[in-house]
C-alpha cells in the first residue's frame, strides 16, 4: 500500500519541479500547476507515511532511507506554510527538485517500506529522529531562502535589467525570513539532540554522525549569536547559513555511517 | 439593432488632430445624448482616443451621424461594427490598445464614459463586459505589474530591496522636476519623503513643502545619509556630489541610491559598498525597456482572453436578433391554442371547473413542448449561422415580417 502511494507523490513533486522551471522561464504561466503539484504530492506523501506507520510494529523511519522519506515530508510541509505564494515560487525551483530527488533515493534504498525493526523504543525515536529531522527541514528551508537572497542580491548589485521579471520576495523579507527560520529551527534541533544525548550517555557511543550534528548545531548557534549580538546581516549571514547547510547535506550523506546504519 | 463604432486614436491621428475631437466628460455625455436618438450612445474620450459607440437599427445612418460629429471629413476615423467593435472596446479596456500595454488609467476612463453615456441594453452589457474583461486581463496576466517609466521603475526597485516601503525614509538631493517625479512614485508606494536638500534652498523648500519633509542644508547631505533608506539624486552638478567615503556604515541596513542626474551625481564606486545598491538613469531605462517587452509578452496572453470574451459577447448579441421571431412564434402558437379551445367551447360545456383547468394546462404544455426545441435551435443558430434559421421559421410558421429589421444579420 505504502509503496503504491510513492509513485503519485513522486510524480506530483516531479510535476511541481517541472512546472516551477516552466514558470521561471515564463513567469505566471505554470505557477498554479506547480502549487497544486506541491499540495497533492504532500497530501499523498502524508497518506504514504500514515500507511507506513499503520503497517509497522514500531517507529517505521528508523533507517537512513526511511528518515530521508520523513525529512522530505517535513521540508515540503514547511515550504507549504508560505512557499506557495506567487512571490516565493522561485524558492520552489530549489525545494521541489530536491524533494523529488530525495524521495526517489529514499524509495530506491527501501525507505518507503518501513522496517520498524530498531532496538530503540518508538517514543525515543519519535522524539529524537522526529525533532532532529524537523530541525534539519527548517534549516534546509532557511538555506533555500538564503540562496534566493544571494541570487536576488547579486541581480540588484549587477543592476540586471531583468531583476523585476521574476518578482522574488524583497531582500529585506528574505533576510528576515531565513534568520527567523533558523531561530525557530535551532531550538527544535537542540531538543532532538538533547534526547539523543540522554540516550548516548547511557550507551556511550560516539560516531561521525554525532560529530557532524554537533558541528552543524555550533555553526547555526554562532549564526544566531552573531546575528542578534553583533548585528550580522546581509550577505555574510546568507553565506553562513549556506555553510551550515553544507554540513546538513554532509550529514544526510553520512547517515548510513553513523548510528542510523 | 447593430453596434457601430466610429473613432480615432493615437494609432491613426497625431495629437494636433486628436485635440480637435477631444471632449471632457460633460461634453462626452452631451454628445452621447444627442447621438443616441431612438437608440443608444456612449462617447469615450481620453487623451489618446475619441470613440463613439452607437446602437441603432440603421447602422449606415448611425455611422454617418458619428462621422459628422467627429469631423469625419477632416479627421481620419476607423469604423467597426458588432463583434469587431466589441473586440476593440475589450482591447481598449484591457489596455492592449494603449501606448503602454496594460496601463491602468484607461479602465477608469471606460467606466466614466459608460456612466456618462446614454446606454440601453446593448451598450450596458457591452461596457459592463468591457470593464469585467479589463479587470480579468489584469488579474490573469502580469501585463500591468512591471514599471513603464523611469520613476515607477525606481519605485519598483526600491520595493525589491525593502518590500513594503511604509516607513522607508527617502532623501531627495536636488529639487527639480525629475526628483519630484521619482519622489511621487516612491510616496505612492508608501515611502516617507523625509528630507530634501538642494543648492538652491528655495527649490528645496518648495519640494519639501509638497511632501511635508525637512529641508537640509546642502553641505550636510552626507550626515543625512545615516537616517535615509533611499536616496534620489538629481542635481546639475558637473562633478559627483556623493562619494563612497561619505556613506556611513549601514550596519546591515540596505541603502538604495537612485542617480537620475547627467552627469552622474554619485560616484560609481558607491555600488561596490556592501548593502548599497546604486542605479543610474541608464540602468533604470534598461529596466523599463525590459519591463515593456515583458508587458508585450503578456499582451499575447491577454489578446487570447479578449478574443474569447468578444466571441461570447457576439453570441449574446446574436441571440438578440432572434428574440422578435421567437416572440412572434409564441404569440402565433398561443393564438392557435386559444382559438381552437374557443371553437370547442360548445363541446366542453359539460366539464367542471377543475376539468377545464386540466384541459387549459394540457394544451399549454403541448404547445410549450412543441416549441421548446425549435426555440433552442433558433438561439444556437443565431450565434453560429446568422439569421437563416429565423427566415425558415418565419416561412414555416407563417410569421409576420414586420419585425424583419430586428433580425438583420450582424455586419462583420
Amino acid at each position: 500500500m505504502a509503496e503504491l502511494l510513492f509513485w503519485p507523490a513522486f510524480l506530483a513533486y516531479g510535476e511541481a519541479a517541472f512546472a516551477y522551471a516552466g514558470d521561471a522561464r515564463r513567469p505566471g504561466s505554470m505557477g498554479r500547476l506547480a502549487t497544486w503539484g506541491v499540495r497533492v504530492g504532500w497530501l499523498v506523501q502524508t497518506a504514504l507515511l500514515v500507511a507506513q506507520a499503520a503497517g509497522a510494529d514500531a517507529f517505521p523511519w528508523d533507517t537512513w532511507a526511511g528518515s530521508l522519506n520523513l525529512f522530505v515530508w517535513l521540508v515540503v510541509g514547511a515550504y507549504l506554510i508560505w512557499g506557495c505564494k506567487p512571490r516565493f515560487r522561485l524558492l520552489g525551483l530549489v525545494v521541489m527538485p530536491l524533494a523529488a530527488l530525495l524521495l526517489a533515493i529514499s524509495y530506491l534504498a527501501g525507505g518507503v517500506d518501513g522496517s520498524g525493526e530498531s532496538g530503540y523504543s518508538s517514543l525515543f525515536l519519535v522524539a529524537h529522529v522526529g525533532l532532529v529531522l524537523a530541525g534539519f527541514a527548517g534549516l534546509t528551508l532557511a538555506a533555500a531562502l538564503a540562496a534566493l537572497y544571494l541570487w536576488q542580491e547579486r541581480e540588484l548589485k549587477r543592476r540586471s535589467s531583468t531583476v523585476l521579471r521574476f518578482r522574488a520576495p524583497s531582500l529585506v523579507t528574505l533576510e528576515s525570513l531565513f534568520g527567523r527560520t533558523i531561530a525557530y529551527s535551532l531550538p527544535v534541533l537542540t531538543l532532538g539532540m538533547a534526547v539523543g544525548f540522554a540516550r548516548l550517555r547511557h550507551d556511550s557511543q560516539l560516531d561521525p554522525l554525532i560529530v557532524l550534528t554537533v558541528l552543524t548545531w555550533a555553526v547555526y548557534g554562532a549564526f544566531l549569536v552573531l546575528r542578534y549580538g553583533a548585528g550580522w546581516h546581509g550577505r555574510r549571514a546568507a553565506y553562513t547559513t549556506l555553510a551550515g547547510f553544507a554540513l546538513v547535506v554532509a550529514m544526510q550523506l553520512s547517515l548510513h555511517m553513523g548510528h542510523f546504519a | 439593432m447593430s453596434l457601430v463604432l466610429v473613432g480615432t486614436s493615437h494609432r491613426l491621428s497625431p495629437v494636433e488632430v486628436r485635440e480637435r475631437v477631444a471632449f471632457d466628460l460633460a461634453g462626452a455625455s452631451e454628445l452621447a445624448r444627442s447621438m443616441a436618438g431612438e437608440g443608444e450612445a456612449v462617447c469615450l474620450s481620453t487623451c489618446n482616443r475619441t470613440e463613439l459607440y452607437l446602437v441603432d437599427p440603421n447602422p449606415d445612418a448611425a455611422e454617418r451621424r458619428a462621422s459628422e460629429a467627429l469631423l469625419g471629413s477632416e479627421v481620419e476615423l476607423y469604423r467597426m461594427t458588432d463583434e469587431a467593435a466589441a473586440l476593440h472596446l475589450f482591447r481598449v479596456a484591457a489596455g492592449l490598445d494603449s501606448l503602454v500595454p496594460g496601463e491602468g488609467e484607461i479602465l477608469g476612463q471606460v467606466r466614466d464614459a459608460y456612466e456618462a453615456g446614454s446606454h440601453g441594453p446593448v451598450l450596458d452589457r457591452l461596457f459592463r463586459e468591457a470593464l469585467r474583461v479589463g479587470k480579468k486581463v489584469r488579474t490573469e496576466t502580469a501585463i500591468n505589474e512591471s514599471p513603464a517609466s523611469v520613476s515607477s521603475a525606481a519605485g519598483a526597485l526600491a520595493q525589491q530591496v525593502f518590500g513594503d516601503l511604509t516607513g522607508c525614509r527617502v532623501l531627495l538631493v536636488g529639487a527639480g522636476e525629475v526628483s519630484e517625479l521619482a519622489a511621487r512614485a516612491l510616496a505612492a508606494r508608501g515611502a516617507t519623503i523625509s528630507a530634501v536638500t538642494s543648492r538652491t534652498e528655495a527649490n528645496a523648500r518648495r519640494l519639501a513643502g509638497a511632501f511635508g519633509a525637512r529641508v537640509v542644508p546642502f553641505k550636510d547631505r552626507a550626515a543625512e545619509l545615516e537616517q535615509a533608506d533611499v536616496v534620489v539624486s538629481s542635481t546639475s552638478a558637473p562633478e559627483p556630489i556623493l562619494a563612497p567615503d561619505q556613506i556611513p556604515d549601514r550596519k546591515g541596513r540596505p541603502l538604495f541610491v537612485i542617480d537620475l542626474a547627467v552627469p552622474r551625481d554619485v560616484d560609481p564606486a558607491v555600488a561596490r559598498l556592501e548593502d548599497c545598491y546604486l542605479y543610474d538613469i541608464d540602468d533604470l531605462e534598461a529596466v523599463v525597456r525590459e519591463s515593456l517587452s515583458g508587458r508585450r509578452r503578456e499582451a499575447e496572453r491577454a489578446e487570447a482572453i479578449v478574443e474569447r470574451e468578444a466571441e461570447r459577447f457576439h453570441d449574446w448579441q446574436a441571440s438578440l436578433t432572434v428574440v422578435p421571431a421567437i416572440a412572434s412564434l409564441r404569440e402565433r402558437a398561443e393564438s392557435i391554442r386559444s382559438g381552437e379551445l374557443a371553437k370547442a367551447e360548445a363541446r366542453l360545456e359539460g366539464l367542471s371547473e377543475s376539468e377545464r383547468r386540466t384541459v387549459e394546462s394540457l394544451t399549454t404544455q403541448i404547445v410549450n413542448k412543441l416549441l421548446h426545441v425549435p426555440i433552442v435551435r433558433l438561439k444556437q443558430a443565431a450565434a453560429t449561422e446568422g439569421t437563416g434559421y429565423v427566415e425558415v421559421a418565419r416561412d414555416l410558421f407563417g410569421l409576420p415580417e414586420d419585425d424583419a429589421g430586428q433580425g438583420r444579420k450582424p455586419r462583420q
